[in-house]
């Protein structure tokens, strides 16, 4: 007798499911019209440009790249924390966590596709503001251009040009925008990581903003903790915690020094690229040693 | 506590302990390529408050900097130097690697605040305003040396400092060495080297230095031979009673 061949195999890894999972994530988050902040986003640095418009166009470029920029981090970082803090909790509430844990998924397939779900909304975010910030930019120097025909004389004309060329978009500016990416994809993986442990989503968000703030100045707190020969051993023992718990979110910002014209080395920015990517590994499987055990 | 909690602890610990000393380097390769030179310290706290100082902090150093120069505009409309000067201060300590902050910072100081100075309404006493003009052209001087000291890797703020020298102290020796440091980055502008040696012709006990360089420029060919060139080689060559069979042939347009 041989057995009937009803139902296929089943995987104990599938990137299909993973990607099922993924998609349906994109959709819900989507569904939440997160995308609205694209057109504060575009406001902000329209009314930006035009509100600069009496400044020199070295100082317009270089508030409209910086407001474009920090708006950017802002808007992923709190994108990233929202859309991930509410990741387990809304799934808990709707039950849906139940329907698909009972079928052959495995935990860490439903929480890798939910992280990458998140990785995606972040993904898309970037490349949309990125796409209406190169618009801005592009036209501004433009009007740059035309007002330099009009006002500058023949023989200073292609300096001039020059002048709002390389005042305008240098190439950095795209490790840069990466930078921004990964950082916000490091602090989706930390709140993913919080939720696991946490019991309420605002638990989350405010641990989430807590670390954040401090992660920008571990720095301090490792710089004390490695020259700490003097201080108490009670305060050494709380800079060693700040320092190995907290991630050290300043080695991510260097856009703030890029989008000034500070070109970042290839091997430097390899470097900051496999940091970022090694937290984001290491959170998400911290957060999946937690989630495994989570009794739901 | 559950077991995987702790287990998940003790992984952020060992993780933490391996990768302190990987960023301890990273930062100080970053710091070697001119990232995080921002000097966050209580007195730039107290210049841009509490909500100011956390953004700072936070990461938008760069949006709290533009911020603080949209104002310092503000005081510009209504000359408030030293208004200004406050907001300049905050905004190089927090952009230290933006030469444009420096380089206006140091242009309202020296050429807007100081001519202001000196025609100051309500200041009758003509040398209180010299001395008031004096001083805004030392700020002017401080921004540019102290950009400088945060960014000796581009020439921009060199040139700006030649141009101060030249300008308003009319310190020509300084001018031609700061124009000298300027010419030796590959992207300083085309003029800076022949303007090296018309700062130091005019600089007292260096004739015979600026003569040769300005003869050597002028043996180059005609697109060296500028009006400006002419004028100073024509100067010296009478100042160091240049024999005339030596002496080039200085149009009379430029022949002073």
């Amino acid at each position: 007798m041989t057995a009937t061949p009803t139902a296929t195999q089943h995987k104990a890894f599938s990137l299909a499911r993973i990607s099922a999972i993924a998609s349906n994530t994109l959709l819900e988050l989507i569904r939440l019209k997160v995308f609205y902040f694209m057109l504060l986003f575009a406001l902000l640095i329209i009314g930006s440009s035009f509100f600069t418009s009496k400044f020199t166009f070295q100082e317009q470029f270089q508030v409209l790249k910086d407001v474009s920029l920090g708006a950017m981090s802002i808007f992923t970082w709190l994108l990233a924390v929202l859309a991930t803090a509410m990741l387990l909790p809304k799934d808990i509430e709707d039950r849906t966590l139940y329907t698909i844990l009972a079928k052959p998924v495995p935990r860490f397939e439903y929480l890798l596709g939910k992280f990458i779900g998140v990785l995606l909304l972040l993904f898309i975010a970037i490349s949309l503001m990125s796409a209406v910030f190169v618009v801005v930019l592009y036209t501004r120097e433009q009007d740059a251009i035309a007002n330099a025909a009009r006002y500058v004389p023949d023989n200073a004309y292609s300096d001039q040009v020059k002048s709002i060329h390389a005042a305008c978009f240098n190439s950095n500016l795209v490790p840069g925008i990466a930078i921004i990416y990964l950082k916000s994809a490091l602090c989706a993986a930390l709140t993913l990581l919080l939720s696991t442990f946490a019991s309420s989503w605002i638990f989350t968000i405010i641990t989430s903003v807590v670390v954040y703030l401090i992660g920008h100045i571990q720095p301090i707190a490792r710089q004390a903790y490695l020259d700490s020969a003097t201080t108490s051993h009670l305060t050494k023992v709380f800079l060693a915690v700040v320092a190995l718990i907290i991630p050290d979110l300043t080695s991510l910002s260097l856009v703030d020094d890029i989008v000034v014209g500070n070109a970042i080395p290839m091997l430097i920015f390899v470097k900051t690229a496999g940091l970022g990517v090694t937290y984001i590994c290491v959170y998400f499987f911290v957060g999946y040693l937690v989630f495994s055990g989570k009794e739901l | 506590m559950n077991r995987r909690v702790v287990i998940a602890i003790l992984a952020l610990l060992v993780f933490g302990v391996v990768r302190m000393p990987f960023e301890a380097h990273l930062e100080k390769e970053h710091k070697a390529a001119y990232f995080h030179g921002a000097n966050l310290d209580l007195s730039l706290r107290e210049k841009i408050g509490q909500m100011g100082f956390l953004a700072a902090l936070s990461g938008f150093r760069a949006l709290v900097a533009d911020f603080l120069w949209i104002h310092a505009h503000a005081f510009w409309e209504r000359t408030e130097w030293g208004g200004m000067k406050v907001d300049f201060d905050a905004v190089t300590a927090l952009q230290p690697r933006c030469l444009l902050f420096w380089s206006q910072a140091a242009w309202h100081m020296a050429f807007n605040a100081s001519v202001a100075a000196l025609e100051d309404p309500k200041q009758p006493r003509e040398a209180l305003r010299i001395k008031a003009q004096r001083e805004y052209w030392k700020l002017g001087e401080d921004y540019l040396l102290r950009g400088i000291a945060n960014n000796p890797d581009v020439y921009n703020l060199y040139g700006d400092l030649a141009f101060l020298y030249r300008e308003k102290f009319k310190d020509h020796c300084k001018a031609s060495e700061m124009f000298a440091k300027s010419a030796k980055f590959p992207d300083s502008p085309v003029y800076t080297h022949r303007f090296v040696l018309y700062e130091l012709a005019q600089c007292p006990g260096h004739e015979r230095e600026a003569y040769e360089g300005l003869l050597k420029l002028y043996k180059v060919g005609e697109s060296e031979r500028l009006p400006t060139l002419l004028k100073h080689l024509g100067e010296l060559q009478e100042k160091l009673n240049v024999p005339a069979d030596q002496k080039v042939y200085i149009p009379p347009a430029a022949n002073p």
